[in-house]
């Protein structure tokens, strides 16, 4: 089986990681209430989507 | 070559699958909406409603169909006398699944997955209106090109001709 040969240095390894990056989640406004939450699923705030009642607000 | 069922595979083995899917479409059709995993949603989606569909014919054979799914008499008593008259008119989309997030935990994403309930409305269907599509082609082609004016303006008679009859027809 294939193995490195040699350790991999700090600075090769951080190189490679700062790469690692996040991304923002996209955020649209609740019709209902205004408050931001993710496109295509019921808003957390007042448990709407579209205007329907889906689940129960968590407030 | 069989081909795949569509969507995850639940569970440990086919049977806890089944056993799974079954409990899960006895639940939503004694509670009528139930909170669960986006994955299982959308498992459950087209058992469901195959369900109903058996469930809308509603002789004996059918019953004993739905049965070997759902076990309970109960909940297949409820479904075959309340719940699939509702459904008469509606020619299948029973169910509806809503995303509401992911699960604190195991941050899974799930969904709400239930019956629908609202009144089936009446899908008009709005034909393109010919007069928006035809008026503004030819009037381009009079101002910037005027050899092709006749040619343009026996277009636009034809357009009105083909206008005429589509009004006639509807």
């Amino acid at each position: 089986m294939a193995v490195p040969k040699r350790k991999m240095s700090r600075a090769n390894t951080r190189a490679r990681r700062s790469q690692w990056k996040t991304s923002a989640v996209a955020l649209v406004s609740c019709p209902q209430c205004r408050s931001p939450k993710r496109p295509h699923m019921a808003c957390g705030e007042c448990g709407t989507y579209n205007r329907r009642q889906v689940i129960e607000p968590n407030a | 070559m069989p081909k795949p069922t569509k969507g995850a595979r639940l569970g440990g083995s086919p049977a806890h699958e089944k056993l799974i899917l079954s409990n899960l479409a006895t639940q939503l059709f004694q509670h009528g909406k139930i909170k669960t995993t986006e994955a299982k949603a959308k498992r459950l989606r087209p058992l469901a409603e195959r369900l109903i569909t058996k469930a809308k014919k509603g002789d004996i054979h059918n019953r004993r169909q739905v049965l070997t799914v759902v076990r309970d008499k109960g909940v297949v008593h409820h479904l075959f006398t309340e719940i699939a008259p509702t459904f008469a008119e509606r020619p299948g989309g029973y169910t509806r699944i809503t995303k509401i997030g992911q699960r604190k935990g195991d941050a899974a994403p799930m969904a709400v997955i239930e019956l629908v309930t609202e009144p089936l409305n009446a899908v008009t269907t709005t034909r393109k209106a010919p007069e928006p599509a035809a008026a503004p082609a030819p009037e381009p082609k009079a101002d910037e090109v005027e050899e092709t004016k006749a040619e343009a303006s026996a277009d636009e008679a034809e357009v009105t001709e083909t206008e005429a009859k589509k009004d006639d027809e509807a």
